[in-house]
C-alpha cells in the first residue's frame, strides 16, 4: 500500500530549476533510500514533503488523497515528521522536557506532571534501546545521543511516514546500530521511511529500495537486492560505466617515496571522528593531486583535518619535513601549508572589504611595519597577485562582492598564496563558477605546479579532477581505497575503482565503520 | 509491544571514569548556578546577624522584605522575559507611570486603583511584544524607547507627584498586614510561589525556557513561540503595574520618578540570581534570592549609618560583577 507518493514534482528559485521530475513512493513499512550528489535535489525535495518550500508543479498524495502543506506543523499533524541533520532540541532543557515538550502528562489539564513525564520518557528511551537518564540535561549528552534523542522524539510522534536526512553524520558505530534499531522497528509498525545518506553501506544495510536524484530528476529508482553498487554509482555521477582493467593504472601506494625529501606534504594514519579513516598520502614538489571520492566520502573533513581545521584524533602530518602529531592551522601556515575552504561564503570571503583588504589579510605580518600597514607595500603585493592570477577587477579598492564568482575565488587563492607556501590545499576550487573561469583555475594550479609547488585539490566532477591532476587519491567512506595516476586515463576508471570497492555491503554497518 | 521491540539488543556501556567525573562536574556546576544566590544569600545573612544584632530581628528582615517588593515583583516579569531571551527596558517607567495611574484611579476605589495600572502595564507589554515579533525589532531598542515614552507621558499626567488624599482601603491593600506579617511581603512572596508553579509545571513555562534556549528549534517543534514572546511581554508589563499600583498605595501617591533604575536593577537582580543573560536557565528562587541580596546590601549600608547612600551603588556594582564572572566561568566549564 503506498503512503506517501509525490507525483511529477517541480520547484525552481528564480531560474535555476532545483527539481524538474521527480516522482517517488513510500509504502507503509518500507525504507526507501534517497541518493544524490550535492545540488541532485534531495534537500528541495525534503522541503516540499515536509512544507517548508512549495512545489511549483506536481502533486502530493498521503493515502492516495491530494495534500499541500504550507509549514512543518502542518506536515507534521499530516503525519509526516522530518529529522533534520542539525540537531533541533533545546539544550539546557532535560532529555524528557525535550522529548515531551509541548504533549507533556498534565494534571488537571495545566500542572505537568514531571514525575509521569520522566517515567514516560525512560519507557520510550528504553522502547528504543537508548539508555539515557531522562532527567539529565541534554547538553551534557554526547552530539551523537542527542541526535538519536531527536529522532527517537519524531518518531514517537505517531508519523506515519519519517524522513531522516543524513541522520548518521554525528552517530558513533554503537549509534548507528542503535539508529538502524529504531529504523527497523519503525518498519515493524508499518511506518514509511525516506532515509537520505551518503554512506552507502548504511543504504545498503538498511533501505528496501533506493531512489537516485540527479540535476533534479530521478536518475534510478530501484529494488536494493537488484541493485549492483556499480550501477547505483553511475547513477548518481550521471555516467555510463564502462568495465575496464583497473590493474594497469593503480600506481603502488609507495612506501619508498613516503621519506623522499621530494614530498612536502606526508600524511601518516590520519583519523577523524569516523569520517577520515587512517588516512595516508604524499604529495610531492610540482605535483597535482587530486582527492577523488563521491560526496561523504571525507575529502573535505581530509584537508581540514591534514590542516588542524579540524583536531584529528591521531595520525601525523609532515609538512616540508616538519612533523605534526596535532596540527593547528597557524602552525600549519608556519611550516608551509595553505588551505583555501569549499565555503567561500561562510570561511573565506570578507564580503563588505574591498579586494585588497580580502588579499591582503593574510599577509599583514610581511606588509606591516611596527604594526602599522604600509599601503605601498600593500598595493605592491596586491597587484602583483591580481595580475599573475589574472583576476579580472575595476581595481584593487573595488568591493569583493562586485567580483564575479570565479575573480573571488581567484582572490582567495591569491591570498592563500600570499603566505608564501610550499603546497596548498584547494577544496573544490571550481565549485560554483563558470566554465571560463574553471579553465583559467586550472591554469593557475598548473602554474604553481610547474614553479615547484605541491598542490592538494578536490573536485565535485570527477572528469574535472582526473584532467587537471597528475595523481588521484581516491576516498570511499573516509579511507584512501586506491591511488592512481591520471595520465592517459578517464574518470570512468576512477568510478570502477569507487564501483569495484564493495559489491556485497556487510549487514553489520558497525565492523566496517571502525575504528570508533 | 515486545514484537516492537527493536532488533538489536540493548547495550547499555557503561561510561568511562572520565566521563562520569565530567558529568558529576556538569551537575555540580547547574546546581551552583541554580541554588548559588540563595545560599550565599543565607550565610550573608548570618553573617550580617553576627555583626549587626538588630539585622535579624524579625522587624528588620520585614522592613527588607518591603523594601525589597517593588523591585521583586518587576523583577519577577523580568526573569520571565530573560529566560525567554528578552530583556524589557520598559519596566522602570512602567512603575512610575503605574504609580500615577493609581492614583488618578484611587478616588473611584480600590478595584480602578489596581485596574489602571495593570491594564496600562499588560497593554504596554503587548506593544513591546508586537513590535518585537511582528516588525522584528531588537527587544533593547523596542523597550528603550517605551522607557523613554513612558516616563514623558507619566510626567505629562503628573508632574512631579500627584497626592493621593484619601487612600483608605487602598492604602490598607499595601501597609496593612495579616497574622503579623506584611501584606507587600505576603504578596511577594505568593507572587514568586505561583510565578515558580507556572514556570516550572506548565506548557507556557516550557515554552519560555524552548523559546529563550534555542528559538528556531522550538519553532521546529511546534512550540507557538510568537505568542510566548507576547505573553511574555505582557507579564512584565502587567508586573510592573502592578510594583506601581502598590508603591501609590504604600506612599498614598503617585510619583512619575518611581522605579527610575529598575530596569537595570531588574535586569541586575536577575542575573545576580543565576538567571542566564542569553537566556533558557534560570530559576525564580534564584532571582528573589538576587532581589533580596541587593535589598540586603541597601539594609546593612544603612545599618552602618555612617556610610553615604553611594556607597550602595558600588556595592551593587561589585556583587553584579562577581555573580556575572562565576556565571560565565561556569558557562565556559559547563561547555568545554
Amino acid at each position: 500500500m503506498v503512503l506517501l507518493e509525490a507525483r511529477h514534482i517541480a520547484k525552481s528559485f528564480g531560474h535555476v530549476a532545483a527539481l524538474r521530475d521527480v516522482s517517488l513512493e513510500v509504502a507503509a513499512g518500507e525504507i526507501v533510500g534517497l541518493l544524490g550528489e550535492n545540488g541532485a535535489g534531495k534537500s528541495t525535495l525534503i522541503k516540499i514533503l515536509t512544507g517548508l518550500e512549495r512545489h511549483d508543479a506536481g502533486d502530493i498524495l498521503l493515502d492516495g488523497r491530494s495534500v499541500a502543506f504550507s509549514s512543518p506543523r502542518q506536515a507534521q499533524d499530516a503525519g509526516i515528521a522530518a529529522v533534520y541533520q542539525e540537531i533541533n532540541l533545546i539544550p539546557e532543557r532535560s532529555v524528557a522536557d525535550n522529548l515531551f515538550i509541548n504533549r507533556a502528562p498534565r494534571v488537571a489539564g495545566l500542572f505537568i506532571n514531571r514525575r509521569q513525564m520522566i517515567s514516560d520518557a525512560r519507557a520510550l528511551l528504553s522502547r528504543y534501546g537508548l539508555d539515557v537518564d531522562p532527567a539529565r540535561t541534554l547538553r551534557t549528552l554526547g552530539l551523537g545521543t542527542q541526535q538519536l534523542v531527536s529522532i527517537i522524539r519524531t518518531v514517537s510522534l505517531g508519523a506515519r511516514v519519517v524522513i531522516l536526512d543524513e541522520p548518521t553524520s554525528a552517530l558513533s558505530a554503537h549509534e548507528v546500530e542503535l539508529l538502524f534499531g529504531i529504523v527497523r522497528t519503525l518498519r515493524e509498525e508499518r511506518v514509511g521511511v525516506i532515509y537520505v545518506s551518503h554512506r552507502l553501506s548504511e543504504c545498503y544495510a538498511l533501505c528496501d529500495r533506493m531512489t537516485v536524484l540527479r540535476d533534479g530528476v530521478v536518475a534510478l529508482t530501484e529494488a536494493t537486492a537488484r541493485l549492483p553498487r556499480a550501477r547505483l554509482i553511475a547513477a548518481m555521477l550521471g555516467r555510463e560505466l564502462v568495465e575496464r582493467s583497473r590493474s594497469a593504472q593503480v600506481v603502488a601506494n609507495d612506501g619508498a617515496a613516503a621519506g623522499s625529501s621530494d614530498n612536502v606534504l606526508h600524511v601518516e594514519h590520519l583519523n577523524w571522528r569516523r569520517q577520515v579513516v587512517d588516512v595516508g598520502l604524499d604529495v610531492r614538489k610540482g605535483e597535482v593531486v587530486g582527492l577523488a571520492g563521491l560526496l561523504g566520502s571525507g575529502r573535505t573533513e581530509t584537508m581540514k583535518a591534514i590542516y588542524g581545521a579540524v583536531t584529528p584524533d591521531s595520525g601525523t602530518v609532515t609538512i616540508m619535513q616538519h612533523r605534526r602529531h596535532r596540527a593547528t592551522p597557524a602552525r600549519s601556515l608556519q611550516d608551509g601549508l595553505a588551505f583555501l575552504s569549499e565555503d567561500r561564503r561562510s570561511e573565506g570571503i570578507f564580503s563588505h572589504l574591498t579586494v585588497a583588504e580580502n588579499l591582503s589579510a593574510s599577509m599583514l605580518r610581511r606588509i606591516a611595519r611596527w604594526g602599522i600597514i604600509s599601503r605601498q607595500r600593500r598595493d605592491a603585493l596586491v597587484s602583483e597577485y591580481v595580475s599573475r592570477l589574472g583576476v579580472k577587477t575595476g581595481g584593487s579598492d573595488a568591493p569583493i562582492s562586485s567580483l564575479s564568482g570565479g575573480n573571488q575565488q581567484k582572490v582567495l587563492i591569491g591570498r592563500a598564496l600570499s603566505t608564501d607556501p610550499s603546497v596548498v590545499m584547494l577544496d573544490d576550487p571550481t565549485r560554483g563558477i563558470d566554465v571560463g573561469a574553471k579553465a583559467e583555475i586550472h591554469r593557475t594550479i598548473a602554474d604553481l605546479a610547474s614553479h615547484g609547488m605541491g598542490v592538494l585539490v578536490t573536485s565535485s566532477e570527477l572528469e574535472e579532477l582526473v584532467d587537471t591532476t597528475d595523481r588521484l587519491v581516491v576516498l570511499d567512506e573516509g579511507r584512501v581505497v586506491d591511488t592512481l595516476a591520471t595520465a592517459g586515463h578517464h574518470a570512468d576508471d576512477v568510478l570502477a575503482v569507487i564501483a569495484g570497492m564493495q559489491t556485497a555491503p556487510s549487514s553489520a554497518p558497525a565492523a566496517e565503520a571502525g575504528a570508533p | 509491544m515486545s514484537a516492537t521491540l527493536p532488533a538489536s539488543p540493548r547495550m547499555p556501556r557503561p561510561p568511562p571514569a572520565a566521563h562520569r567525573g565530567a558529568e558529576r562536574r556538569q551537575r555540580l556546576f547547574a546546581v551552583i548556578q541554580a541554588r548559588g544566590a540563595t545560599v550565599v544569600l543565607i550565610v550573608a545573612a548570618l553573617v550580617a546577624g553576627l555583626i549587626f544584632p538588630a539585622f535579624l530581628k524579625p522587624e528588620n528582615i520585614e522592613d527588607l522584605t518591603t523594601a525589597a517588593s517593588f523591585l521583586g515583583l518587576v523583577t519577577l516579569g523580568q526573569t520571565f522575559v530573560i529566560i525567554m531571551g528578552g530583556f524589557d527596558l520598559s519596566v522602570g517607567s512602567m512603575i512610575g507611570l503605574g504609580t500615577v495611574l493609581a492614583a488618578y484611579a484611587a478616588p473611584y476605589g480600590v478595584l480602578a486603583a489596581f485596574g489602571a495600572p495593570l491594564a496600562a502595564g499588560a497593554l504596554v507589554g503587548l506593544v513591546n511584544g508586537l513590535l518585537i515579533v511582528k516588525a522584528r525589532m531588537a527587544p533593547f531598542i523596542v523597550t528603550l524607547a517605551a522607557l523613554l515614552a513612558l516616563k514623558g507621558l507619566a510626567i505629562v499626567l503628573a508632574g512631579e507627584s500627584l497626592i493621593i488624599a484619601d487612600p483608605g482601603l487602598f492604602g490598607r491593600s499595601a501597609n496593612g498586614a495579616l497574622f503579623g506579617v506584611g501584606n507587600l511581603t505576603i504578596i511577594l512572596l505568593a507572587a514568586y510561589a505561583v510565578a515558580a508553579l507556572v514556570l516550572n509545571r506548565t506548557a507556557y513555562g516550557s515554552a519560555v525556557f524552548a523559546t529563550g534556549g534555542n528559538e528556531d528549534a522550538a519553532r521546529m517543534l511546534g512550540v507557538a513561540v510568537d505568542r510566548t514572546k507576547l505573553l511574555t511581554y505582557m507579564l512584565s508589563g502587567t508586573m510592573a503595574g502592578l510594583s506601581g499600583a502598590l508603591l501609590a498605595a504604600h506612599l498614598s501617591s503617585g510619583i512619575s520618578s518611581a522605579g527610575n533604575g529598575y530596569e537595570l536593577q531588574s535586569i541586575a537582580a536577575a542575573v545576580i540570581g543565576g538567571v542566564l543573560l542569553t537566556g533558557g536557565v534560570g530559576t525564580l528562587l534564584g532571582a528573589l534570592s538576587g532581589v533580596l541580596l541587593l535589598g540586603m546590601i541597601e539594609n546593612i549600608i544603612n545599618q552602618i549609618g555612617s556610610l553615604s547612600a553611594a556607597f550602595q551603588g558600588l556595592a551593587s556594582g561589585v556583587f553584579l560583577l562577581v555573580a556575572v564572572l562565576v556565571q560565565s566561568g561556569l558557562t565556559r566549564q559547563r561547555s568545554s
